[in-house]
């Protein structure tokens, strides 16, 4: 037998060089090139035992369509994704891989090896699909039940494909004025351009999902009202509220919540001020509170809109980075400054209420606690300032409490999360819920998967109260 | 210039409660601005928008003609007003704040309380509403900064005046002298100087402040309905956030209405001007486009 030799590096996409996309938003990911894809692909191992699959929340048969890729069939590779991932083109850039497909990769088990890029092909394949024009699966007979997904998110578009693929009518309320959730309000252009978050979304639309958009639940109609008219409710409402520190100064002008920023330049394009009408203060001297991936984002945004200076504050230290260490790196490379270890005390204005600075302590990592993550402890004496003009705290962000304040008998947890049981099913009969509602803020295909599991979970229901 | 607008929204209409507001875009490039509902009318499914015209989007909604279309509007957002039975309420409204005030006006009348409205604007010209206030209320009082129509001045002197003849003729009543009572005084006799049970304002922050600083020492409990910017309206971004008893709220699922008396009118009135000099921008962009428009 012979055997082809495996290549142990990985292809790298190309990407727009750091002193360029700085000053863009244009994708700073430029994508596979066929022969690139097809090499990559031709990498696989193509175990008999596929740990990759165990690692995708939305169970992608990946060995199946990294082959397909390395046998040129571009097209059979993309329906493989899409007839178990309604939005691959969303998450071959927006999933955290190296984390959890990749992460168990057998070729990068080996020394020096790297693991198969399976988000870069999946991207390649949906990417290919949607430039060639997509494909609507024969979608089988209308099963005359009705479900209403609440919330055009991750977790509600999700459950909305999988239940309009198994016949079910459904209508999606989403609060604000385009679907997408996070997707569209949260993630920049530059890591998720929003033409193919609206193409994945228009798929999703002709599989026969309705979309109503500006409809807030709680507001509009209640749940209740919701059962009426549906057989089931599906509640993918998110983790919109964004949390604040607490601290003197968080008022002030020139002061944002890290939602309300990205919101300003993603959702309502304030980069393209004024021809879109929504302003942002763009600032000169920015500084990013928390370390997360939307702490990178806003920062990297901040710096595109113009700002000569961008630091990153986080009260932990660089390992301890809970943004994916990619973005870490583009934002490193795009001139983000990081100041870790480091925590803000206060936010100092002028007489005109507006941000001048933020007083930081240093902090210093004492030995782990029993939850294993090491708590940061102020060094005093340590106080300093530093200049700012725009200060965008993004530490996080809470469950909406929208729905549950105006759903009796619907059961929240501490800290406002439903309460959900693995399937999905909440404490309310015909009502399901996934995605950060649940679990908190957490990231897109974890509650993509939420979303999968619990169609699977509403149709069963259907079938049993039928 | 003030401008009434109706708008076909048919599930806006059917779920409308006084105080309330939406918020609209009025194209795809447009900004979402919050605009209270003034009135709604769940048969004909419209919802009744007033507004003046000062920035972009609020000269384009003035632009359109009848049977024009923007293109969002989503709502009702925020809590309704509390309507209960207080007994005496003081209605009061400035400028556009009439418009959300006269709801609020003929729900409270309707829930038996003895309603007296204060409408004011800088003039005549730019007054509106007086017939349908004056459905809504038990007495109506007009005040207009220039003398042109009713009171001239503002609506906190008629608001003091009520205040104080209110006090007087519950001394009166009581056979007490003292012209202003002391604190202790006026808890045991339920928190307040006289038969006013309540006071509601919406109007221009200034105005609010004034109306809060009027009331304050008569003890009337006091409502104001804040009106900063907001991007969503549904509590996801923080922008319209008010220091209210020195704790942060976000206006649009906290509020709008707030206790006037705990407001941080100040924070509020500075976090209004944050985008000024954009505005200006913006409305320039606007009249030159206008002006080539108008030359092709």
């Amino acid at each position: 037998m012979i055997t082809e030799s495996k290549s142990k590096i990985r292809r790298e996409m190309a990407k727009q060089l750091p002193s360029e996309r700085r000053s863009n938003f244009d994708e700073v990911a430029l994508g596979y090139s066929e022969e690139e894809a097809v090499a990559e692909a031709k990498r696989c191992l193509d175990c008999k035992k596929p740990l990759c699959v165990e690692g995708c929340p939305v169970e992608v048969d990946i060995p199946l369509f990294i082959r397909q890729i390395a046998d040129r069939n571009f097209d059979a590779a993309a329906h493989t994704l899409k007839s178990t991932n309604s939005l691959p083109a969303i998450c071959g850039r927006v999933c955290p891989q190296e984390t959890q497909c990749e992460a168990v990769c057998v070729l990068g088990k080996k020394k020096d090896g790297d693991p198969i890029a399976i988000g870069g092909l999946e991207r390649f394949a949906a990417d290919y699909e949607m430039k060639k024009g997509v494909t609507i699966p024969d979608v089988p007979e209308k099963t005359g039940r009705s479900i209403a997904v609440v919330g055009a998110g991750p977790a509600g578009l999700t459950a909305a494909a999988e239940l309009a693929k198994m016949g079910h009518a459904v209508t999606i309320f989403e609060s604000l004025h385009s679907a997408g959730g996070v997707l569209v309000y949260g993630i920049p252009e530059f890591r998720l351009p929003k033409a193919i978050v609206a193409a994945e979304v228009d798929f999703i639309r002709k599989l026969g999902a309705d979309i109503s958009l500006n409809s807030v639940i709680g507001k509009i109609d209640t749940v209740d009202e919701l059962l009426d008219e549906y057989d089931a409710v599906f509640l993918g409402t998110g983790a919109g509220l964004p949390s604040f520190l607490g601290i003197d100064g968080e008022n002030l002008n020139g002061v944002y919540s890290a939602n309300e920023f990205l919101t300003r330049v993603n959702l309502m394009k304030a980069y393209l001020f004024p021809e879109f009408d929504t302003p942002i203060k763009k600032g000169s001297r920015v500084i990013v509170v928390g370390g997360g991936n939307v702490a990178m984002d806003a920062a990297r945004c901040a710096l595109r809109l113009g700002a000569e200076e961008v630091t990153i504050v986080y009260r932990r230290g660089e390992d301890e980075l809970p943004a994916r260490a990619e973005e870490v790196v583009n934002a490193k490379e795009e001139g983000v400054r990081f100041k870790l270890l480091t925590n803000p005390i206060r936010i100092l204005g002028d007489e005109n209420n507006w941000v001048t600075g933020m007083e930081c302590i240093n902090m210093e990592l004492c030995e782990p606690d029993e939850s294993g993550r090491c708590r940061p402890v102020a060094l005093s004496g340590t106080e300093h300032n530093i200049p700012a003009d725009i200060a965008i705290i993004a530490i996080g962000t809470s469950p909406n409490p929208l729905v549950p304040m105006t759903t009796p008998g619907l059961k929240t947890a501490r800290y406002g999360t439903i309460v959900a049981d693995e399937t999905g099913a909440t404490s309310k009969p015909g009502v399901f819920a996934g995605g950060d509602i649940v679990t908190g803020s957490a990231t897109v295909i974890s509650a993509m998967g939420a979303g999968k599991v619990a169609a699977r979970a509403i149709d069963e229901y259907l079938g049993r109260v039928r | 210039m003030v401008y009434q607008m109706e708008i076909a929204a048919p599930r806006v209409a059917k779920k409308a409660m006084p105080g309330q507001f939406v918020i609209l875009r009025i194209n795809e490039n447009g900004e979402r601005i919050p605009l209270t509902i003034a009135d709604y009318n769940a048969q004909a499914e419209t919802i009744t928008l007033i507004f003046q015209e000062i920035g972009k989007t609020t000269r384009q909604l003035a632009s359109l003609a009848v049977g024009g279309s923007i293109a969002d509007v989503v709502g009702p957002l925020g809590n309704p007003s509390t309507i209960e039975k207080f007994g005496t309420v003081v209605c009061v409204g400035g400028g556009v704040g009439i418009a959300p005030i006269f709801p609020i006006a003929r729900a409270l009348k309707s829930a038996g309380n003895r309603v007296i409205s204060i409408i004011g604007a800088r003039s005549a010209g730019v007054l509106f509403w007086e017939d349908r206030m004056n459905e809504a209320s038990s007495e109506l009082h007009i005040t207009t900064d220039d003398g042109t129509k009713g009171h001239h001045g503002f609506v906190t002197d008629v608001v003091q005046n009520l205040l104080e003849r209110d006090g007087r003729d519950k001394r009166d009543e009581l056979g007490e002298h003292d012209w202003l009572d002391e604190p202790e005084e006026r808890e045991a006799r339920g928190g307040h100087n006289g038969q006013i049970d309540r006071v509601i304002a919406i109007g221009p922050p200034v105005m609010m402040r004034a109306v809060a600083g009027v009331t304050k020492p008569f003890g009337v409990k006091t409502v104001v309905s804040l009106n900063p910017i907001m991007v969503d309206g549904t509590g996801m971004c923080g922008a319209c956030r008010v220091l209210v008893g020195g704790v942060t709220k976000f206006a649009c699922v906290d509020g709008p209405e707030f206790d006037a008396h705990e407001v941080d009118f100040t924070l509020l009135m500075s976090r209004l001007a944050m985008y000024l000099p954009e505005e200006k921008v913006a409305l320039d962009c606007n009249a030159e486009a206008e002006l080539a428009a108008g030359s092709q």
